[in-house]
């Protein structure tokens, strides 16, 4: 349980807590300025910590009708 | 009328034809008109809650920022990511509580939680207030478009008096499942006319994204990075924060978290949602590629960049699609937003009033608000040059002040009562009315900090000061109730 908790934190370290290291224009990585690429791999990362944290939590496996 | 027109014209039509279809066959009650029946599993309720959060905002106000102000129109694409993550955890909660209880409204949620009819009717205005902002953005995108793809036979002003009957018309026949239907077009529609136009866009005026980039970034050094004040690193942190707070405090969102069939529904949602919103990447492409091709849009007129450069580059029909597809991201969502703020006020602000009416009278005068909250959006559409970024910021800044007691009330030992809740948000309010009529900034008020610290965003000292105001009250408040 306490995993997720810290996994809830991943993403905003990752995206506000490096952007002021990563504000720059080079490289371009896939055509983009990197502070853009930056977000955009976080914005991805981000669904998968989400599924993670699905996977990990207890409260999904109860048999809920969905 | 030109081939563009007529397009846009057909949209309407057809969502107008799905609204009456949909609601046709049902009694609508006020819990139908509003949470659809409790009904909705994951799917239903993503598109719902997609048609909300994605409105002609993203579509035309996400590339005027990339057009007028470069890499800081990011923070649009981060603040609906690290939101989802915060539902993760928020809507299952707001959800159980809300189905356990029978709620229909936000409102609803803060009476039943502080035992306040008071803070109910509080939470109202503060929502119809903040609401008519995003209001005023849905109809200047419907103005933006229609005027645009009449090329120029159109005035604004009468483009946006039709949006606003469409509107009202649209919402008067349906209720929410209009709503979702229509939100299933508007999205796929959305998502196919985006990634074409970001794709396509750079590619034939640049031959890629790296070249575009490499060329604006050549006409504009430093466009491309967050600037080193103003809208800089800390702007772009405390905006974000501040708008993943706000984010749910939306009274039509948070009423949609009502139409959800169980929790759960939220916490799967939340995984797949953030991978959603690389669409908007699309969109500030289209903003990017205008700012060398149709140079010049200044101000309010940067959200007309995604339209002019589409009118550069395409033949009227397809300037009629992307038109139609635009037009349903401002119907989908502002019909919703209309009826929240009808359904506030009949429902949470006069029944609370005059308790003896009964749910007919309340879904009659419900519709019958419709018409006059459109003409008062129509009105501020009118006089109001802002940009559609600059407004809705300033809603964000008005509903946030509902986080700290929505927050703290779902605690199980909540440490605040009602007239900390009520002091909390009336004082973040009037600090909010203050800093937005002297249009002051943290350096305007406190010149002698630091950069970083002048250029946070100023609705972090409203928040603040509501937080602290909450506690403080809740205290004094405990104390005297302990003694007597």
């Amino acid at each position: 349980m306490k995993m997720i908790y810290i996994l809830t934190l991943v993403p905003f370290i990752g995206i506000l807590g490096f952007l002021p290291f990563v504000n720059r224009i080079e490289p371009y990585v896939l055509g983009m300025p990197f502070n853009m690429f930056w977000m955009s791999m976080w914005v991805v990362l981000t669904s998968v910590i989400l599924g993670i944290m699905y996977k990990l939590d207890p409260r999904n496996r109860e048999g809920d009708q969905e | 009328m030109n081939s563009a027109l007529i397009i846009i014209l057909a949209f309407l039509l057809l969502s107008i034809f799905l609204g009456i279809r949909s609601s046709r066959g049902k009694d609508m009650n006020l819990e139908q008109w509003t949470v659809g029946g409790r009904g909705f599993g994951a799917i239903f309720v993503f598109l719902l809650m997609a048609g909300e959060i994605y409105t002609t905002f993203s579509f035309l106000g996400g590339s005027g920022w990339a057009y007028g102000k470069g890499a800081p129109a990011l923070y649009v694409l981060i603040y609906i990511t690290l939101s989802y993550v915060l539902s993760y955890w928020l809507l299952p909660e707001i959800w159980k509580y809300a189905t356990e209880n029978e709620l229909m409204s936000q409102s609803d949620f803060f009476v039943s939680k502080y035992k306040s009819p008071f803070l109910g009717i509080l939470a109202a205005v503060v929502g119809v207030v903040s609401m008519i902002p995003v209001i005023v953005v849905q109809l200047k995108g419907l103005g933006i478009i229609v005027s645009e793809a009449s090329y120029g036979g159109i005035s604004m002003s009468a483009a946006v008096w039709m949006g606003a009957l469409s509107l009202t018309i649209y919402v008067m026949i349906s209720g929410i499942h209009g709503s979702v239907w229509t939100a299933v077009i508007k999205d796929t529609l959305m998502i196919v006319i985006i990634g074409f136009l970001g794709i396509y866009l750079p590619l034939h005026y640049f031959g890629g994204f790296q070249p575009m980039f490499e060329a604006v970034d050549a006409a504009k050094p430093g466009f491309l990075k967050l600037p080193d004040e103003g809208l800089s690193v800390s702007w772009f942190i405390s905006t974000v924060i501040l708008l993943v707070f706000g984010f749910y405090m939306w009274p039509q969102v948070f009423s949609a978290v009502y139409s959800a069939r169980s929790g759960k529904v939220f916490r799967k949602n939340a995984i797949i949602s953030p991978i959603y919103t690389l669409m908007l990447l699309f969109v500030f492409f289209v903003g990017f590629t205008a700012i060398l091709k149709v140079p010049g849009l200044v101000g309010a007129d940067a959200d007309l960049s995604l339209l002019r450069l589409s009118i550069e580059t395409f033949d009227p029909w397809f300037i009629g699609i992307i038109g139609g597809a635009g037009l349903l991201t401002a119907l989908v969502p502002g019909s919703m937003l209309l009826m929240s703020v009808a359904t506030l006020l009949a429902k949470n602000v006069y029944k609370e009033m005059a308790p003896a009416a009964s749910d007919r009278h309340i879904v009659r005068l419900a519709k019958s608000l419709v018409p006059i909250i459109a003409l008062i959006a129509v009105y501020f559409t009118l006089n109001g040059g802002d940009t559609m970024s600059a407004l809705i910021l300033m809603g964000y800044s008005l509903i946030t002040q509902l986080f700290p007691s929505l927050l703290f009330s779902l605690k199980r030992n909540n440490p605040i009562n009602k007239y900390g809740a009520i002091a909390g948000i009336i004082s973040g309010l009037a600090i909010v009315t203050c800093i937005t009529i002297s249009q002051s900034t943290i350096g305007t008020l406190f010149p002698s900090l630091p950069q970083a610290a002048k250029d946070l965003n100023v609705g972090i000292i409203a928040l603040a000061v509501n937080f602290l105001v909450m506690l403080l009250v809740s205290l004094a408040f405990s104390k005297r109730a302990a003694q007597t």
